[in-house]
């Protein structure tokens, strides 16, 4: 990718192409158009995950040309990558556990809960539990 | 070999210009840039805090030298056992060692003039102050008595100053990152030329393994603590259930930092043992790149455990199973430590001085903490001890018998360097044998009653524990009193202790060769980098009564005083 | 180690004059430019990685709470504007790459082109506040709030332009005036300097306001959101008080993104940038990117849910 740097030396400075920086935004526009398109196709379950492909694809181009991370030291990426590694573990821990006390949390009684069943009552009940 | 005269210009009495007389008046304290200064400001707030939250664990053992009530509500208990327990560890323990040792030290150690960011670390120093602050406020307003966990949903039902405690333990959390920042930081960018990787001090090691926890740890508990004050100000229904929250949800989230910051409490404390061993027994240590790794792999390996404070909660059993297994994994890198220690020790030319001897007590104190660690992990004995005296002690075992022991012979150890005063020794022995002892009986007979079913913040218990308890409670006083000698000789020789030269202990890492107290630039002359731990390379100077490295030379022109920098 | 590399002769200004060979912005304990430069940039990236940590908690509620209750989110994503999102996003997207530009004239020690590109940068994110002003307003006056405060009224139709949105115009109409009358003041003075400065905060804050008639002239042409739900779910005030807590928190951050931009401003104009010193054009812009980076992510999560 070396191409992408101006040819002279500036040290440590290593500006990068305009070409680049404008390529990189029209692809991001594309795709933000994209994936609000594909928003309203019929993909079901996969719905999301196209969404999050396309954010994901959004971030590493903004990572990789706009923060430079593509020339940038090694040692920075490993500790950038490290906090989303990092996310995930928290995320996958709680996503293995959540399941085994959701029940023993929803039992809380529903006639102790305050707030929207009262408010939406005037257009339907929600329940039949009496308040 | 060193030349005597030159010598005693660069290190002798006349110590021309160190960081404590190039500038005067407060505004060169409160505005310093300097590490130093800031290390050492640090350290007079840590002190406090300590003293404070010493001061209500003395009143929470008093108060528990009888079943029944002696001066105390219950009340009036929950809140000072919390106040104990979130300004030990919010204000005390986590800050101790990096940001007030580490402060002082880690540039010194590196080579460097300073840490990377100077006006992060007194950013840094600030936030201290006013998450403290509010800690204080919280606890003279409206007290606070959640416990230091702030669980919810308790913690969003009570009537007492939840906010102001927590947004204080938010601050104090930047104040932790922003240290941590600076360390990674400076290790990885400002080490002395030549000095590699594998040719750090062990206790940059620690402190660096520490940086990476308060780094990737402590935001979350930021972000915890910023929804605990939403959901009590504004009922946003994350965490509890009356609004189909998920209080369990908290106890993740709180301990996914707080099991990671319980290493960063122990981890510069065996950083710090590691250098008072070597020094102390003249012997290069053993296992260098072992004592390196095994900090770093606690430092990962403590992300992965968080859920074994929550084996009761309500948590899965695949996840209790997982997190288990993977908290026994942690003894591993701390034996490994341990053992090499011992094996450091091991036909050493052993001098039992005062940094020493709080060396050896850490080792005895965090071999029992460790161990009976393992208690806890294993899933049948902790439904057994879950929430009794005997966690409690485990974990005093740890915190006050291994970083407050590690602290204070750190300390002892670095005090000459940071003063240019020497302790005295007898008054040094005392405290140390003070604190061994009464920590001793303050925290055994605990684990005996927590075995045996004393469940732990209750202010009133049954007779049968009435022996346990008044042995504990006269512990604590041993051992207050013990603190208060330790800080009373050691304000009383930074004022007026004998003056001392640059390396009085014979000590090769590269603080020691400059000036005690150093300079405000800290080095005057060329760093002679050699390994940490070769001790050959420092000449005994009879002439200033300290050692000097053997390829000592002074620059050609003498120092000049330079202007420090302010904000 | 960077040490004998010393320093650089870029012989732009010839003005390292400096005994130690020390450049006007080294600090005292650093030894070259280029390591000064290095732990700066070690220093923004763990930053970064401070930061992803941060909201990582909150994109764990979300996860959390949609895994739990699909059905709250796909309801309650009908009350979110599609295309003032999407518009929102391109805004962002807008000043990441004039950012980058910034820092790529920094590099060339091009300061006034750098001022430039930071002032549309500056403007981008201000007219994201004014459109996030206006859909959070157009919330609280339908009384979509958080879980507790909940009270959504159907039968609320907007005439004239909202009380809340008036309050939350209040601060920047107050920064406004008070710009443009420094910048006013910066007229008489001789060198620009002040007029550039003041003038390019005020030129700043017009952008909210930019953002507001934006966002309130295509409310007025597609009418706002219509939905009217036969059924709420009665936990529903929970996706909103994700949303407010992570929208929220993005806010926060672009509001401190503006404020460091507008210390780089002022140095652009001081002409502080050299192609061996514009660290802090390029860490603002790390962060400034770190901002945009998660916008990427809420846009979808939080108004593209079916």
């Amino acid at each position: 990718m070396t191409t992408a740097h101006d040819s002279h030396d500036h040290g440590f400075a290593h500006p990068v192409s305009k070409k680049l920086l404008y390529g990189v935004f029209f692809a991001l526009v594309l795709l933000t158009i994209i994936t609000v398109v594909a928003n309203d196709l019929p993909l079901g379950k996969l719905d999301l995950w196209v969404a999050m492909g396309i954010a994901s694809i959004k971030a590493f181009l903004v990572m990789a040309f706009f923060m430079h991370m593509w020339w940038e030291k090694g040692i920075n990426i490993v500790f950038f990558l490290s906090s989303v590694l990092f996310a995930v573990l928290f995320v996958g821990f709680l996503l293995l556990d959540t399941d085994s006390y959701k029940e023993d949390v929803e039992i809380f009684p529903v006639d102790l809960r305050p707030g929207a069943t009262e408010v939406i009552s005037p257009l339907k009940p929600v329940s039949e539990t009496p308040h | 070999m060193s030349n005597p005269s030159l010598a005693q210009q660069y290190f002798g009495h006349a110590a021309q210009h160190n960081y404590l007389n190039v500038s005067k008046g407060w505004k060169s304290w409160a505005f310093t840039l300097d590490h130093k200064r800031i290390g050492v400001m640090y350290l007079i707030g840590v002190t406090f805090a300590l003293l404070l939250a010493g001061v209500f664990a003395l009143l929470l053992r008093a108060e528990l030298f009888t079943p029944n009530k002696m001066f105390l509500s219950e009340a009036q208990y929950n809140q000072m056992f919390t106040l104990h327990g979130a300004i030990m560890v919010f204000a005390f323990i986590i800050p101790s060692i990096p940001a007030a040792l580490g402060n002082f030290v880690l540039p010194m150690m590196l080579g460097a003039k300073d840490v990377a960011f100077p006006r992060l670390n007194l950013m840094s120093f600030y936030l201290w102050v006013i998450g403290t602050i509010f800690l204080v406020i919280a606890m003279i307003t409206n007290s606070l008595d959640t416990g230091w966990t702030f669980y919810t949903p308790y913690s969003i039902r009570t009537s007492t100053g939840v906010v102001a405690a927590t947004f204080g333990a938010f601050v104090l959390g930047f104040s932790s990152i922003f240290t941590g920042i600076n360390f990674l930081v400076t290790v990885h960018t400002m080490r002395a030329p030549g000095m590699g990787w594998f040719q750090m001090p062990l206790f940059i090691w620690g402190l660096y393994a520490t940086a990476i926890i308060q780094v990737l740890a402590t935001p979350v508990l930021g972000i915890t603590l910023l929804m605990l004050i939403a959901e009590r100000l504004l009922h946003i229904g994350i965490f509890d259930p009356k609004y189909g929250g998920d209080p369990v949800l908290f106890q993740h989230f709180f301990w996914f930092y707080s099991h990671p910051a319980v290493y960063i409490m122990i981890l510069p404390g065996m950083g710090v043992i590691s250098e008072l061993i070597s020094v102390y027994s003249r012997k290069k240590i053993f296992g260098y790149s072992f004592i390196a790794f095994s900090s770093v792999a606690i430092a990962i390996l403590g992300f992965l455990v968080w859920g074994h404070h929550m084996f009761t909660s309500g948590q899965s059993e695949l996840v209790t199973l997982i997190f288990s297994a993977i908290t026994f994994t942690v003894a591993i890198p701390s034996a490994v430590k341990v053992f090499n220690w011992l094996s450091t020790m091991y036909k050493g030319c052993i001098a039992l001085v005062t940094p020493m001897l709080f060396a050896m007590s850490f080792i005895f104190l965090f071999g029992i903490g460790g161990l009976t660690g393992l208690f806890l992990a294993t899933l049948r004995t902790d439904i057994h001890l879950h929430d009794t005296y005997f966690v409690v002690a485990h974990f005093h075992y740890v915190m006050v018998g291994g970083t407050l022991t590690a602290l204070f012979g750190g300390l002892f150890h670095w005090w000459p360097k940071m003063f240019g005063r020497m302790y005295n020794e007898l008054c040094g022995k005392i405290t140390c044998l003070l604190v061994f002892v009464g920590f001793n009986v303050t925290f055994f007979p605990q684990f005996v009653m927590g075995s045996r079913g004393m469940p732990r913040r209750y202010a009133r218990y049954d007779i049968e524990f009435e022996a346990f308890h008044q042995w504990s409670t006269i512990g604590a006083m041993i051992l207050g009193v013990g603190v208060v000698i330790g800080f009373a000789t050691l304000v009383y020789a930074a004022f007026r202790g004998p003056r001392c030269a640059g390396n009085p202990f014979g000590a090769a890492t590269l603080e020691w060769q400059s000036s005690s107290p150093p300079s405000f630039h800290n080095f005057d002359h060329k760093v002679e980098f050699t390994s940490p731990y070769d001790f050959s390379t420092q000449v005994y100077d009879e002439e200033l009564d300290s050692y000097v490295h053997r390829n000592f030379t002074a620059p050609a022109k003498p120092a000049v005083p330079v202007q420090p920098q302010s904000i | 180690m960077s040490i004998e590399h010393g320093v650089h002769h870029d012989g732009l200004h010839g003005d390292h004059h400096d005994a130690h060979h020390h450049g006007k912005f080294i600090a005292h304990h650093f030894d070259s430019a280029e390591q000064q430069f290095d732990a700066g940039k070690m220093g923004i990236w763990v930053f970064l990685v401070t930061e992803v940590l941060f909201f990582s908690g909150l994109f764990c509620a979300y996860i959390l709470y949609r895994y739990h209750h699909p059905e709250i989110f796909v309801q309650a994503h009908h009350f979110l504007d599609k295309v003032l999102g999407a518009g929102n996003t391109i805004v962002l997207l807008f000043s990441s790459l004039t950012m980058a530009l910034a820092v790529r004239a920094s590099q060339l020690g091009q300061n006034r082109s750098v001022a430039i590109y930071v002032l549309i940068t500056m403007v981008c994110a201000s007219i994201f506040l004014g459109v996030k002003a206006v859909e959070y307003t157009h919330k609280w006056d339908m009384g979509i709030f958080v879980r507790s405060f909940f009270q959504y009224d159907d039968h609320h139709h907007a005439e004239g332009i909202s009380r809340y949105l008036i309050l939350a115009s209040i601060v920047p109409g107050a920064l406004l005036a008070c710009f443009g009358g420094l910048a006013l003041l910066g007229m008489t003075s001789k060198g620009g300097f002040e007029k550039a400065f003041w003038g390019g905060m005020a030129i700043m804050v017009l952008g909210y306001f930019i953002g507001v008639g934006g966002g309130m002239f295509y409310m007025g042409m597609s009418g706002g959101e219509h939905y009217t739900p036969t059924e709420l779910h009665h936990d529903i005030g929970i996706f909103f008080s994700i949303y407010y807590c992570m929208t929220g928190l993005h806010a926060f951050h672009v509001i401190g993104g503006i404020i460091a931009l507008a210390w780089i401003y002022y140095r652009s104009l001081a002409c502080h940038w050299r192609p061996d010193y514009f660290g802090p054009v390029d860490n603002v812009g790390l962060y400034w990117h770190l901002v945009d980076l998660i916008w990427i992510f809420l846009f979808p999560l939080l108004y593209l849910i079916n």
